[in-house]
């Protein structure tokens, strides 16, 4: 009985926080009553092992059955007096035990290592710790304990590599067609591969090429939002040379990814250095939802087949690769832990050659790839997922092309949309036609994604290799029939029909949070969510930019409109004329840096008398600030007022033409000031402070927040452009205005509340940002003085 | 009729043909297709057989020499001493005079107001006062722009006071420049502009478009405040004006009255000018407008056919642009001076006597064409708010006796109704149509839970004081207005509207006249009888 062989023994596992782990955990504490668990964590960032395991592990739903058997109570009472959490890393020599971790160790039975980087796009060097290192390093850990512990270590079947006909359950480097390869240099390899690809991208050139990159996707947001945006940028550029040189690596030796490579190599570090650990190899194939076991269906996150199905079923992957007479081999994961744990119940004798158990189904019981693609489509034909507009989306018939015809056709696909993005981009979009531009992106970004699958997950659906089960059935063998109803791992008890349309595509499609059921889109449900949340009482701050956010105008305006009111018509024609030219240079100033161009614009107002520009200030605020004004920004500025919020305006506008006209609707105004000569009289065009731009801005509000006492995470910030963004960012409710087209991206991508805020229908409409005048002619000849502003 | 003018010196008018009065057209198969104002545009309509139409009178004659009447007035007014016998030196003399609201389409220079206000300050220079203030009586509407005071007040007032600080509108919400003066017997506050009321002579410059207008009305509603108007100005006031157009069934105006005599007793001395005016609405080549469809001349109907084509072709905001340009050419038919009741009563006479037109019987369906201005929306926009005011508040309401149309009856309006509105002179409307009457289109409602807090609103105040938006409150009036329509009335249609809009406001939109007809029949049956108003020009329904 595989209960009593366990009964009283501790067993240590690593990787619980992960789907087979969990499943793991789950079936010792619920079916070998008897024995202790040890779980190796590595705390979080913010949080200790213990508090990971209470939150990711002990509370997934793999333990409702659990739950309910023994109550709340029950369950909390059980997992105390049974599960101990020791911090540590696989990833780290000594696995970063602490002494008594070391103690708990020693004390330990059975090691279950199922800790792995799963993904097969990790980077190089990452995969190489984790997967490679890792199984050598715990029976290292085992071994410096004096631990008497046997080693069961998880793999794959798919170290066998690209080959084709049987794979038998032997160490991979005692197999024919594999190549000798010393797993010390590979680990001296990626490791300087890490070195030089980190050299690489602190290159002048480089580093500038990410500056560049971070100025286009956020504009001119200020600098320590590019600098980090930039670095962020420099990150995924390493991280994606790592993964490209894993790729390239494994491919190189006959491995399909970085994961099997490393996986490979990993076994053959493991057997080399294990000296007298006792040690099992399991290697499953690919883990899908459970057959039964905890429940039918149950699955912990979205892993490999998952997005590809849902991919299909949205209708974004017209075409798959694979070979339509190929097996796919798949096993429920509830089956690869009654393996994994009948394989812990069995120590083998002290001096036995560790035997390799494989855990797959293409041999005893295959699935053909043309079968499941027709189930399929079938089980989608007969309940569609919905587009946004409620309307069911027709799944496309697979032809099994080769996986180099795919991957052309996407290729292509990503280039055009990426041609029109450029073209969108260049644009000055904003509101509705920014959307389609941040659509178009969303559709580049699926596009991608579908030909990551191609790529990634292609060379799965392409498998010859049969994966011999032998011994796992020899052991399936010697199980009697208490064992076999608590452990099935018979991978001939699989009805695929069955599994696959009413356990596994009703599992993925529930965990996928997609649309099944017809009707409108959600979106506008959404959007009302958002602005319910931001128009709560609880919020206590609101901070609103002013162009483009309240009023579709802008300091240009403004001052165009101030300098012309008192000129004659031939002046103002003059004044349009010279501003029109100018309007590119000054454009692409303020596109390289907001406060520079403020600054420089200013000047202009350099020697404007104090008294007629107050009085002009008013008539601008009729004629040109609530002409331009969306009455729905005024609204909304004014809903929070009601609510008790303190309302700011932050804006780069000058003082003289915002303060005491918007005074009613702030609690407080930070806006650009500037002094006046030494009589007062006239304004000497220089700013008395940095304008608030960019960061500013963001530092401007959380002085602000400081000194009232309010905590930003509960404030809301209105802006419309991407150089808001650190405004945007520091608060806990950010909301995009009629962003403009970099904005509407991120804004989508970060699921920001967005709103399309338009000037009053049917308002007047000036052609041009100038003043006008109601003096007749005959008046304004007696105006004395002139304008006194410099044009 | 009432009693005819007494003749005075400076009366004569310009003699000419007579004009005929107003009457009552019943639709045969010959009526020619009938004018529908219709916004910025018209439509021709065939009325159902049998369907009357109601046609204003024609212009009646106006004065051969308006500076010599108005210097009359001046010098023989009723029920006062003449003007130049109450001005002395060192007097504190406040001109006040109507607002842009008055007179509807704005009228051609010289405005009447700059004759008599030119005509008072030529007595009062004489007499030597010189603490003289203008102030434009705008209650709670918005400010005049300085364009729009040139107009009323002609340059040479402008120039001469406005740079001094001497010539301005009237701020409802300062206040340091407001008197409580004190309480009705109904205990209404009365409060008006603080320099009016302690002037030693008042002399405020009317122009009496429609009968509703002059009076004690006059001071007590244009130089007050929102504490003050708020008395008349709510829905238990409108429903019980039958109509607010007939000074003798008004609550309106017999709150106002009341209000006039504590401001008499208080010791306010009122020199009170009221001018009236023909019906001579549109200029050419509009003047088809106020013609008779079966009289149209060739040219009339090519003139109907380039501007309604024209106007096909151009954007809401050309046509408005080019609409609000109109300046009638209607001119003076009288002008009268002094006390105010007994002035008022002359007024009022004068106004009827171009604006009655005797109906008999209600119709179970009226239906009229909206023009393209109101009150309201001189240089700016009739958005769906002042559609419904204009539809409901004022054409219906110019009647005397009942209304036009019977109880449970259906009223057709004819206008665009674009969701649109002026975003600098009616914030608060954008508002009111957005959040109140997204709510609730019940007045009683809207006064109960919404009118306070537009009302005390610091951001329309600041609006309202230092640009030029009406009042916050403002929108709650023009739905007030219409309270007495809504209670009287089964359903309101409105022909060729934004169906958007005309649903807000609690109508049903229907897309041309027959089907409108057609939804009518859900609620006054069957056949009903149509009336229809042919207006503008305006006339009053006299309806026995």
């Amino acid at each position: 009985m595989i209960a009593d062989a366990l009964d009283g023994k501790r067993i240590l596992i690593t990787g619980t926080t992960g789907f087979l782990g969990t499943a793991l955990l789950e079936r010792l504490l619920r079916c070998v009553p008897g024995c202790e668990v040890v779980l190796l964590v590595r705390p979080g960032r913010r949080t200790t092992a213990v508090q990971r395991v209470a939150r990711e592990v002990l509370r997934n739903d793999a333990f409702d059955r659990l739950r309910s058997e023994l109550g709340t109570d029950g369950y909390a009472a059980m997992t105390t007096r049974r599960v101990q959490v020791v911090g540590g890393d696989v990833g780290t020599d000594g696995l970063g035990l602490d002494d008594e971790g070391r103690a708990t160790l020693a004390t330990c039975d059975v090691v279950i290592h199922s800790a792995a980087t799963v993904a097969f796009d990790s980077p190089l060097d990452s995969a190489v710790e984790v997967n490679l290192l890792g199984p050598m390093r715990v029976a290292e850990a085992i071994r410096a304990a004096g631990s008497p512990a046997h080693l069961v270590a998880v793999s794959t079947c798919y170290v066998a590599g690209n080959r084709r006909g049987r794979a038998p359950e032997l160490p991979v480097f005692d197999q024919p067609f594999t190549p000798d390869v010393s797993w010390r240099a590979e680990v001296a390899a990626a490791r300087r591969t890490r070195a030089d690809i980190e050299a690489d991208s602190r290159t002048p050139s480089r580093l500038r090429g990410f500056a560049k990159d971070a100025r286009r996707e956020l504009g001119a947001a200020g600098t320590p939002l590019l600098a980090s945006k930039a670095e962020k940028l420099r990150d995924a550029w390493v991280s994606d040379q790592l993964v490209e040189a894993g790729r390239a690596r494994s491919r190189s030796l006959g491995w399909p990814d970085a994961y099997a490579y490393t996986k490979a190599l990993g076994e053959r570090a493991l057997l080399e250095t294990r000296d007298q650990v006792p040690v099992t190899i399991v290697r499953p194939s690919i883990i899908e939802s459970a057959l039964s076991e905890p429940s039918p269906g149950w699955i912990r996150g979205f892993r490999m087949a998952e997005p590809v199905i849902i991919s299909y079923a949205q209708g974004l992957l017209k075409e798959f690769p694979g070979i339509p007479e190929g097996v796919v081999d798949v096993i429920p994961v509830d089956i690869v832990v009654a393996a994994t744990i009948d394989a812990a119940a069995r120590r083998p004798e002290p001096d036995a050659v560790p035997e390799v158990v494989q855990v797959a189904s293409g041999s005893a019981n295959p699935l053909r790839y043309r079968r499941l693609v027709e189930m399929v489509q079938q089980w989608f034909s007969e309940h569609p997922l919905y587009d946004a507009r409620g309307q069911p989306i027709v799944v496309p018939a697979w032809s099994f092309p080769g996986r180099g015809r795919v991957a052309n056709q996407l290729e292509r696909a990503s280039k055009l949309i990426d041609l029109g993005e450029k073209a969108l981009s260049a644009l000055p979009l904003r509101g509705t036609q920014a959307r389609w531009s941040a659509s178009l992106e969303e559709r580049k970004v699926d596009v991608d994604r579908a030909a990551t699958y191609v790529e990634l997950y292609g060379a799965y659906a392409e498998t010859e290799a049969s994966f011999s089960v032998d011994r796992l059935l020899q052991r399936w063998a010697t199980l009697d029939d208490a064992d076999r109803t608590t452990f099935c791992f018979d991978p001939k008890v699989i009805d695929w029909e069955r599994y696959v349309t009413t356990i596994h595509l009703p599992s993925v499609v529930a965990h996928a949070r997609v649309k099944t059921t017809p009707g409108a889109s959600n979106r506008q449900s959404r959007s009302v969510r958002l602005r319910a949340q931001v128009l709560a009482p609880e919020r206590h701050l609101a901070a609103f930019d002013l162009e483009n956010t309240l009023i579709a105008s802008n300091v240009v305006e403004s001052y165009s409109f101030l300098a012309t009111r008192r000129l004659d018509r031939a002046d103002r024609a003059r004044y349009a004329l010279k501003t029109l030219v100018e309007a590119p240079s000054l454009l692409a100033l303020d596109r390289r840096d907001r406060g520079d161009f403020l600054r420089s614009f200013y000047r202009r107002y350099e020697g404007a008398p104090v008294d007629q520009l107050a009085e002009d200030a008013q008539e601008l605020f009729s004629q040109l600030i609530l002409t331009k004004s969306f009455p729905a920004g005024f609204r909304r500025v004014r809903e929070h007022r009601a609510l008790g919020h303190r309302t700011v305006l932050i804006t780069g506008a000058l003082d003289i033409v915002v303060e005491r006209n918007l005074a009613p609707l702030f609690d407080d105004i930070v806006c650009a000031r500037m002094s006046r000569t030494p009589d007062g009289r006239r304004w000497s065009g220089e700013l008395t402070d940095a304008p608030p731009t960019g960061e500013a801005r963001a530092m401007a509000m959380a002085d602000y927040a400081g000194r009232e006492g309010l905590d930003l995470a509960e404030a809301v910030a209105y802006a419309d452009s991407a150089s808001d963004l650190p405004m945007l960012e520091a608060v806990g409710f950010p909301v995009a205005v009629n962003p403009e087209t970099r904005l509407s991206a991120i804004a989508r991508k970060r699921g920001w509340l967005v709103e399309t805020w338009d000037r009053s229908p049917g308002g007047p409409r000036a052609l041009l940002p100038i003043g006008t005048s109601t003096r007749p002619t005959s008046f304004r000849r007696d105006v004395p003085g002139g304008i006194g502003l410099t044009t | 009729m009432s009693p005819p003018a007494p003749r005075r010196p400076g009366h004569e008018v310009v003699q000419g043909r007579a004009p005929r009065p107003g009457f009552v057209l019943e639709v045969d198969r010959s009526t020619p297709s009938t004018l529908f104002h219709h916004g910025e545009g018209f439509r021709l309509e065939r009325l159902p057989v049998g369907s009357r139409i109601v046609y204003p009178s024609e212009a009646v004659p106006v004065l051969r020499h308006p500076e010599e009447a108005i210097r009359q007035a001046l010098l023989q007014p009723v029920g006062q001493d003449p003007l130049p016998a109450q001005l002395f030196p060192g007097m504190k003399l406040t001109i006040a005079f109507d607002d842009v609201s008055l007179p509807l389409p704005k009228m051609r220079r010289p405005d009447i107001r700059q004759r008599v206000i030119e005509a008072v300050l030529d007595l009062a220079a004489e007499a030597g006062v010189d603490d003289v203030h203008l102030i434009a009586a705008l209650a709670l509407h918005r400010r005049m722009t300085e364009a729009e005071l040139r107009h009323a007040v002609g340059d040479r007032v402008y120039d001469a006071f406005a740079p001094h600080g001497l010539l301005y509108n009237h701020d409802a919400e300062d206040p340091d420049n407001l008197t409580l003066v004190g309480h009705t017997e109904l205990g209404e506050e009365v409060e008006i502009n603080k320099r009016a009321a302690e002037s030693d002579l008042l002399v405020y410059v009317n122009i009496n478009l429609v009968s509703m207008d002059g009076g004690h009305k006059s001071t007590a509603t244009g130089l007050s405040s929102y504490r003050s108007l708020r008395h008349h100005h709510n829905v238990k006031t409108m429903q019980h004006s039958r109509s607010f157009m007939d000074q003798h069934r008004s609550e309106l105006h017999s709150s106002n009255w009341r209000m006039g005599k504590v401001l008499r007793d208080a010791g306010l001395k009122v020199f009170q000018i009221e001018t009236t005016l023909n019906n001579d609405t549109f200029p050419k080549p509009f003047d088809f407008l106020q013609k008779r469809e079966w009289e149209w001349s060739a040219r009339d109907r090519m003139a109907f056919v380039a501007a309604t084509s024209g106007l096909d072709r151009m954007s809401n905001r050309m046509k408005r642009n080019l609409f609000q340009s109109i300046e009638a050419p209607h001119d003076m038919t009288g002008v009268v001076a002094g006390e105010i009741e007994a002035v008022h009563a002359i007024t009022t006479a004068k106004v009827f006597e171009q604006q009655l037109v005797p109906v008999s019987g209600q119709a179970d369906v009226v239906t009229m064409g909206l023009p393209y201005i109101s009150p309201y929306n001189v240089h700016s926009i009739m958005n769906p708010i002042l559609v419904a005011c204009l539809g409901l508040g004022y054409f219906f309401n110019m009647y005397r006796g009942k209304p036009l149309v019977r109880e449970g009856g259906v009223v057709i309006l004819s206008h665009p109704t674009p969701w649109e509105f002026h975003p600098v002179h009616h914030p608060s409307y954008i508002d009111f149509f957005e959040q109140v009457l997204a709510d609730t289109t019940d007045p009683v409602e809207i006064e109960k839970r919404y009118e306070a807090s537009f009302a005390e609103d610091e951001w329309y105040r600041h609006l309202y004081r230092t640009s030029y938006a009406y009042h916050g409150v403002h929108p709650f009036y023009m739905w007030y207005w219409c309270a007495h329509a809504l209670q009287h009335v089964g359903a309101v249609i409105i022909v060729g509207g934004d169906p958007r809009a005309v649903r807000r406001l609690g109508f049903r939109p229907a897309s041309t006249l027959p089907d409108a007809l057609e939804m009518a029949e859900d609620t006054v049956g069957r056949d009903p009888s149509i009336t229809h108003t042919h207006a503008p020009p305006l006339y009053m329904a006299d309806v026995s």
